[in-house]
């Protein structure tokens, strides 16, 4: 047990404008929400001494030291598993920090992912030795090439066993770009769609995904500042705890062509994470005051809300019917507007809007929003003031 | 037409079988467990020495999409790609060739294709009884 000054902490967030072309490199895109990140909370981008990003990151560490003018790093990661990593992130933050190993920890993200390479497009070149997973040789060949594709096959016995219709992946679109509209900084702002526009919008894999099940693709950095409370109380921002983060990748599971493990109904990864996160931060997910729910595509969030263990096997799709995830509701669902609404920094800017929900500084902020849960699927974490 | 399948070091004994019309899976030679997709070590028992097992070819399809946009690349109009559970308890994404839509719980059974290169692959249709 650490005592309370050693507690990782939250103390800068920094990002971009989030486009659909950038206009400058990813080192520049990366470099601008990194300073953006130190001057919110107040430090010399000199101080940074650990980091941590996407193995899929493109800006090397030497590059990012390079620009920033980083004197000294003496501990870095990168982790696996796309936009999953996206919390695992926060995991190794707080180890490096209440560990002792780091003073200020840097965690960033940026890529010119519309306008530079995009995620949606099949990508024949991909060497199948340069991933983990297997989708490029046992699903390539075959003609499921694209995230949406693998995805969508993934998820298919779970919508089956439950009647999940096309409609109801439409509430959760519907539901994110609700927030999206009224948020300054989503690429939909003041743009809602109604259930009748999903319906409408064209397959991009049958029978399950629509383009308003997507998410966006988007250029875009953000960066995220931790530090340990007796460090924290220093910056200028009221820091903002964290209070557990886990993540759990298990035997033959992977990352997004999850096919060859399990029933493919439970999520049993989340499960563990939500557990584990209920003993470690004294609150289960479910009774935090805001859920950033990782939503590359709608089907996400049902298996996301049962994993973490908002609803029972089966229930997501009426816990949804029933409100819950409105920006009044028990559980209000990214109020950023999500992957789907704000954009797609493969996940990173759902964690600064937990922040920002925690400052009470954000464009739809939830009333009296002590908590947050940040969910991405084989990660979560908790955080709180 | 299809892409060729993509053969490396550990997984050149499936698609080699595959050109011979054989529809086979890694087995771990000591303890004899059955893998898929391969791995150059068995995870239960350790060993590197692996042989392969021909298969049924039977099994139920779990799951099925059809990429619409970007349409398959490689291939004349996109194919309907399933997940097949194998009778053998293994799984393994494939196509059915088919004019209908695939049914979750369709028994179907294994064949092959060519690809463009001239190299085979392993496809499903339904098992007509």
């Amino acid at each position: 047990m650490i005592s309370s000054f050693q507690k990782a902490c939250i103390v800068g967030i920094g990002q971009t404008e989030f486009s659909k072309a950038s206009g400058r490199s990813e080192q520049q895109l990366a470099a601008e929400a990194i300073l953006a990140a130190c001057n919110d909370a107040g430090i010399d981008p000199a101080s940074i001494d650990g980091m941590t990003t996407f193995s899929l990151d493109n800006s090397d560490e030497v590059d990012v030291m390079r620009s920033l003018g980083c004197e000294e790093i003496k501990y870095t990661t990168r982790l696996p598993q796309g936009g999953a990593a996206s919390v695992s992130t926060i995991v190794h933050a707080k180890n490096a920090v209440e560990s002792g190993i780091c003073d200020t920890f840097l965690i960033f993200r940026a890529m010119n992912e519309r306008s530079q390479y995009r995620f949606g497009q099949p990508h024949h070149s991909m060497s199948p030795d340069a991933h983990s997973s297997t989708f490029m040789e046992w699903c390539f060949p075959f003609g499921a090439q694209t995230p949406a594709s693998w995805e969508a096959l993934s998820c298919g016995p779970y919508l089956h066993k439950y009647g999940v219709t096309s409609e109801d992946l439409g509430r959760i679109a519907v539901t994110f770009r609700k927030a999206a509209s009224t948020n300054p900084n989503a690429w939909f702002y003041e743009k809602p769609i109604t259930i009748e526009d999903h319906q409408n919008s064209r397959w991009i894999v049958e029978p399950t995904l629509r383009l308003l099940d997507c998410c966006q693709e988007s250029d875009g950095g953000v960066a995220i500042i931790i530090t340990r409370a007796d460090k924290a109380k220093d910056c200028k921002q009221t820091p903002v705890q964290i209070l557990g983060a886990e993540y759990s990748m298990l035997f033959n599971h992977e990352i997004i062509s999850d096919f060859y493990q399990g029933d493919l109904i439970r999520t049993e990864n989340s499960e563990i994470v939500a557990d584990r996160l209920a003993a470690a931060a004294g609150i289960a997910p479910k009774d935090t005051d805001v859920a950033m729910i990782y939503d590359n595509f709608t089907p996400q969030v049902l298996r996301q809300l049962e994993g973490f263990k908002y609803c029972g096997i089966g229930e997501a799709n009426d816990y949804i019917k029933d409100g819950n995830l409105e920006l009044d509701g028990k559980t209000p669902l990214s109020p950023n507007g999500g992957l789907m609404g704000e954009g797609y920094i493969h996940g990173m800017n759902n964690i600064t809007e937990g922040v920002r929900q925690m400052r009470g500084t954000a464009a739809n902020q939830i009333r009296n929003a002590k908590t947050a849960m940040l969910a991405s699927g084989v990660a979560g974490a908790i955080i709180g003031v | 037409m299809r892409p060729d399948p993509i053969k490396r070091i550990d997984t050149a004994f499936f698609w080699d079988a595959c050109e011979q019309g054989k529809f086979v899976v890694q087995k771990c030679e000591p303890c004899n467990t059955l893998w898929h997709p391969p791995r150059p070590m068995c995870p239960k028992c350790h060993s590197v020495e692996k042989t392969h097992q021909k298969l049924s070819g039977k099994g139920v399809i779990m799951s099925w999409v059809r990429q619409v946009r970007p349409a398959s690349y490689g291939f004349e109009n996109s194919p309907f790609v399933i997940l097949v559970e194998l009778n053998e308890g293994l799984r393994i994404v494939s196509n059915l060739i088919s004019d209908s839509v695939p049914v979750i719980g369709e028994i179907v059974e294994v064949d092959f294709e060519k690809t463009v290169g001239g190299k085979s692959v392993p496809i499903f249709k339904r098992v007509v009884d």
